[in-house]
């Protein structure tokens, strides 16, 4: 299929999305460099910004102490003599029961586990989003308020109907198991982003689409997709943290030989042998979130880009 | 594929039906289906196995009766209030400063949303820390020379509920400023020239202007920190375990607890019954304002 | 995995056919994961994968209620481990009634359990319609206060020899800065060591009225009104212990910053992993000095039905080495519990554990609340007790009438 007019329509509208979401900042601008207003904007993003970064300073200082260090100073100095000993240990060494190779053992578990699900929760959600935005049938809004409604719904209370539904479909205990849940799980938010996103782009688009005879797959791999970049992005993000955080489905639909590294961070810290030993725990805790952490950093921009797309219009 | 033009009417979707079937599946199987499971189950005896042996609505009358039920409540009506005011309340603020075409607004921005990239259980275990009379913030002020200072909600069964606050609101707001900033971009320069002109104050402008013309935007939030609210489990463990002892109770703890720690599968179902209940309440007006009253015209 | 192990077992089968050892992996699944605990377990470990099989040792950290639910979500959803921890009692219960777990029957009269288990009431726990499931491993009695010699010389005081003179010493011990009793703000640490101060304050006849024939006529009584009144006492010594963990409470204990703690004999592990001397650096009490009987509670090991013969031979190898002399001497030796059976030798006990012995030897033993409460009962006194011991809004009556009602709705 070769349509030049839509993608030529197609390439227009994009640069109209850009251009609405990189638009830059629309408040008032200010007169003066320095006035008491700017004085009190940056003052009070300082200080919330402080807020912000004390619990990332307290977890960074105290992994690098010694445990006899964090007993007698306090949680905000600087480690007097730095280790990297609580790091080793918490990736390579710490004890749950038997098994003493700390974090290392979930590392991969959790790698194995995050990528599928978040491809196909992905998948799902953006097939969803699309058809109820563009493809609208009958009955299509009754079952995306069910699909809200399921949002709030504790994940606790779900637990023993899902463990019926995976041991009826023969999945309970494998990694497909887990995926399926995690897809579950994932979908009435994303679907409601993919959704709000998809009824932003323009409905000439889809409509010249459909004029030349485009069918439901080729209007979403040709033109819908191409479009939508930054709110792939933002459900990567979002499902990528959600389910490498994710402890609870983690521990209860897998095994041991499987356990994502929450749950060793868990075991880690709640594995109390003699004294609580806050730096391996605090180095525990960084490495854990080490993953989600630095894809917000690389991707921040992007992320802020694609939550403008999928969250204003709905 | 150019081909086929317009298909006949009442196949007219049938790819996006066939498509929607994951969609359908899971709202109707796993969400309604389950719902329905377990407000039937929560009116038997189930203890660790579900069975059908029915008891009426004595699992209710239980679960009323138990003060630890109703300290939960209570402190999710606490939680939540707080939780809802503060979160959107911080996050305009927050997001109308970064709109003020200020420097390093990306530092600042990044800074605000990365506690979000951690997890529940990573936020209660840092913040349990901070706020540990014996080595945090009271340890390290009585320190500094003021002995008599006292700051350890932690461990006081009154204001517990706001340490935990503090933490979930850290963890939170980052996202909800996240969402108001991106609200913000997508209003008209002209609107803030109008109103310019107008003369009229900014204070006013956000106020009467610019907060209703970002109404998806709330919505989208709302649902966001709601159904964060109802869910709240993960960070009371890891924080607290419901202690000082069960002055930090929430809802789905005890659900949690009953089904798998008492091995009373009903009762937990009952007070899941009563928190589906709730969430209904509050979700049926909007989801009529939404969805029926709007796009039915 | 399965293929794998099949393969494995095949291979060693082919290798060493005269001894008949098959090599199979077994999931253990269990709760036991502090340092005194994570050794003791070790020795299970050690002794399986002596006899050709593999141990996979499968710790879920955080005590039983963390790990319970997880046993019983994957026994219930079709993907059970090999075998799996719990509490000797009702736990299991309806697990076993489901028809979900193996019967050991046969290899307990082929190995006549019924004569070396002591007391044999323990196999009681274990046997569902005459068909016994479960292999208790160990017993654990939760009427021990645990004192912390350096903390009563700190304050200057003697070290008790019963209850009421701890109470005595009490004050003295806060004069000197150390919080007289230590208590972990787990659930089932305070409805324990309530339980424990009952049986000793109350006597055994009002306990068992209790909890045994669940009369809440004697919850309401008199005998029990002073005990609710001892516990609310005793709430006031142990404010300040901010820890949630039983071993962190211990740790207080062992490094004298608390006079004692009411804790089960797994607390000895701790102390004997902290190299410290029974009689020497600490003193325990059982029956808080008072009423010297020990409870017969303990752990005890369930063996999911698997669809796979080898591993139900596995299984069964593995049931039967639990109880085997070597085993249940190292293994109790480690975890600081007593055997399950009376034949065994145990030179190498620690004064505590002889202590034990001789009650055990006596047969001044009683249930465990593990075997005649539900877990639904249990957890409904455990947070009434949470919220009595960590509250002083609650007082010893109100507590008391609670608490009463929950018997009498007790099943």
């Amino acid at each position: 299929m070769s349509n030049p007019g839509s993608l030529n329509i197609a390439a227009a509208s994009l640069d109209a999305v850009k251009d609405r979401i990189d638009g830059g900042p629309r408040g008032p601008r200010p007169r003066k460099r320095i006035s008491r207003r700017n004085i009190f904007i940056y003052g009070t993003l300082l200080v919330v910004a402080i807020y912000y970064l004390v619990p990332l300073y307290v977890m960074l200082v105290t992994s690098l102490k010694g445990m006899p260090e964090i007993r007698l100073g306090n949680i905000f100095s600087p480690p007097v003599e730095i280790t990297f000993q609580p790091w080793v240990k918490a990736w390579a060494e710490a004890c749950t029961g038997l098994n003493c190779d700390g974090l290392s053992r979930g590392f991969w578990n959790s790698v194995r586990i995050t990528i599928p699900s978040v491809v196909l929760s992905i998948a799902v959600a953006s097939v969803n989003g699309y058809a109820l935005a563009n493809w609208r049938f009958r009955g299509a809004d009754v079952f995306f308020t069910i699909l809200i409604f399921g949002a709030f719904i504790p994940y606790q209370v779900m637990l023993y109907p899902i463990v019926i539904i995976l041991r009826e479909m023969g999945l309970y205990g494998s990694l497909w198991g887990l995926v399926l849940v995690h897809t579950i799980f994932g979908m009435p938010i994303l679907t409601l982003l993919f959704r709000n996103y998809f009824t932003s782009l323009p409905e000439e688009l889809f409509k010249a689409a459909r004029v030349d005879g485009a069918g439901f797959w080729s209007i979403y791999f040709r033109i819908m997709l191409p479009m939508s970049l930054p709110i792939f992005v933002v459900a990567m993000i979002l499902q990528v943290t959600g389910i490498w955080n994710d402890f609870l489905f983690g521990v209860i639909y897998t095994k041991p030989d499987t356990y994502p590294m929450t749950v060793q961070l868990n075991n880690i810290v709640n594995s109390v042998q003699g004294v609580k030993e806050y730096n391996v725990n605090m180095a525990a805790t960084l490495l854990t979130g080490v993953v989600p952490l630095v894809i917000y950093f690389i991707s921040g921009k992007l992320f802020v880009r694609g939550i403008a797309a999928g969250a204003v219009k709905g | 594929m150019a081909r086929d033009g317009r298909p006949l009417q009442l196949f007219r979707n049938l790819n996006a039906k066939i498509a929607a079937i994951p969609m359908i599946f899971t709202a109707v199987v796993i969400f309604a289906g389950g719902t329905i499971w377990t407000v039937v189950y929560s009116f038997t005896d189930s203890k660790l196995l579900p069975r059908l042996r029915w008891v009426g609505l004595d699992q209710y009358d239980r679960l009323w009766n138990t003060s630890r039920w109703i300290i939960s409540i209570e402190n999710l009506m606490i939680y939540g209030v707080f939780s809802l005011v503060f979160s959107l309340v911080i996050g305009f603020v927050l997001a109308a400063l970064l709109d003020q075409k200020i420097r390093f607004e990306n530092t600042f921005r990044t800074i605000f949303l990365y506690p979000f990239a951690l997890s529940f259980i990573v936020t209660g275990l840092v913040w349990q820390w901070i706020l540990n009379p014996d080595f945090g913030v009271q340890s390290v002020i009585r320190d500094l020379g003021w002995e008599s200072f006292t700051f350890d909600p932690l461990y006081t069964a009154d204001i517990v509920i706001y340490g935990i606050l503090i933490a979930g609101l850290w963890q939170g707001t980052g996202l909800i400023m996240c969402l108001m900033l991106a609200g913000l971009r997508g209003i008209d320069e002209d609107v803030w020239k109008a109103a310019r002109v107008d003369g009229i104050p900014i204070w006013k402008t956000y106020l009467f202007i610019i907060i209703p013309m970002m109404r998806p935007v709330f919505i989208t939030t709302l649902v966001l920190i709601a159904s964060g609210i109802v869910r709240v489990y993960d960070l009371v463990v890891a924080q607290t375990s419901g202690g000082p002892g069960i002055a930090s109770e929430v809802p789905a703890k005890y659900v949690y607890d009953k089904m798998f720690l008492g091995q009373n599968l009903a009762q937990g179902f009952a007070g899941s019954t009563m928190m589906l209940l709730t969430v209904l309440i509050v979700l049926i007006p909007w989801a009529y304002l939404e969805f029926g009253g709007k796009r039915r015209v | 995995m399965r293929l794998r192990s099949t393969l494995a077992a095949l291979a060693a089968f082919v290798t060493l056919p005269a001894a008949g050892a098959q090599a199979t992996e077994l999931e253990v699944t269990h709760w036991w994961t502090s340092g005194g605990e994570a050794a003791a377990v070790a020795e299970f470990a050690k002794a399986f994968d002596a006899t050709g099989n593999k141990w996979v040792d499968g710790a879920i950290a955080g005590s039983g209620g963390t790990a319970r639910p997880i046993m019983i979500s994957r026994i219930t959803g079709g993907d059970p481990m090999g075998a799996t921890q719990f509490n000797h009692g009702r736990q299991a219960e309806e697990l076993v009634e489901a028809g979900l777990m193996q019967d050991l029957t046969e290899l307990a009269e082929k190995e006549g359990w019924r004569d070396i288990v002591h007391p044999v009431s323990l196999l009681d726990s274990c046997t569902v319609d005459g068909r016994i499931y479960c292999v208790p491993v160990n017993i654990h009695s939760w009427q021990w206060i645990w004192l912390s010699h350096k903390a009563f010389e700190d304050a200057g005081v003697p070290v008790p020899t019963n209850w009421d003179e701890f109470v005595a010493a009490a004050p003295a011990l806060k004069e000197a800065g150390k919080i007289p009793l230590a208590m972990g703000n787990q659930p089932w640490q305070s409805s324990g060591a309530f339980n424990v101060m009952s049986i000793a304050l109350a006597g055994l006849d009002a306990w068992k009225a209790v909890n045994i024939e669940k009369d809440a006529e004697a919850a309401a009584g008199p005998e029990y009104a002073k005990v609710f009144k001892a516990a609310a006492d005793a709430r006031e010594f142990r404010k300040d212990s901010n820890v949630q963990d039983w071993n962190q409470a211990t740790n207080l204990v062992i490094t004298g910053q608390a006079g004692g703690q009411i804790m089960g004999d797994w607390a000895q592990g701790e102390f004997q992993v902290a190299g410290q001397v029974a009689g020497e650096d600490y003193s325990c009490l059982p029956g808080l000095g008072v009423t010297e009987v020990i409870s017969t509670g303990g752990d005890a090991f369930y063996f999911p039905k698997l669809d796979d013969p080898e591993k139900t031979q596995a299984q069964m190898e593995l049931a039967s080495l639990m109880l085997s002399k070597e085993v249940q001497v190292a293994f109790n030796l480690k975890k600081g519990s007593l055997p399950v059976r009376g034949d065994v030798d145990l030179a190498a006990a620690n004064d505590c554990m002889k202590k034990g012995l001789e009650i055990l030897a006596g047969g001044n033993i009683l249930p465990d609340t593990n075997q005649t409460l539900s877990p639904d009962t249990q957890g409904q006194i455990e947070d009434l007790m949470t919220e009595f011991w960590s509250s002083d809004a609650i007082s010893a009556e109100d507590a008391q009438q609670r608490y009463a009602e929950i018997i009498a709705n007790a099943d």
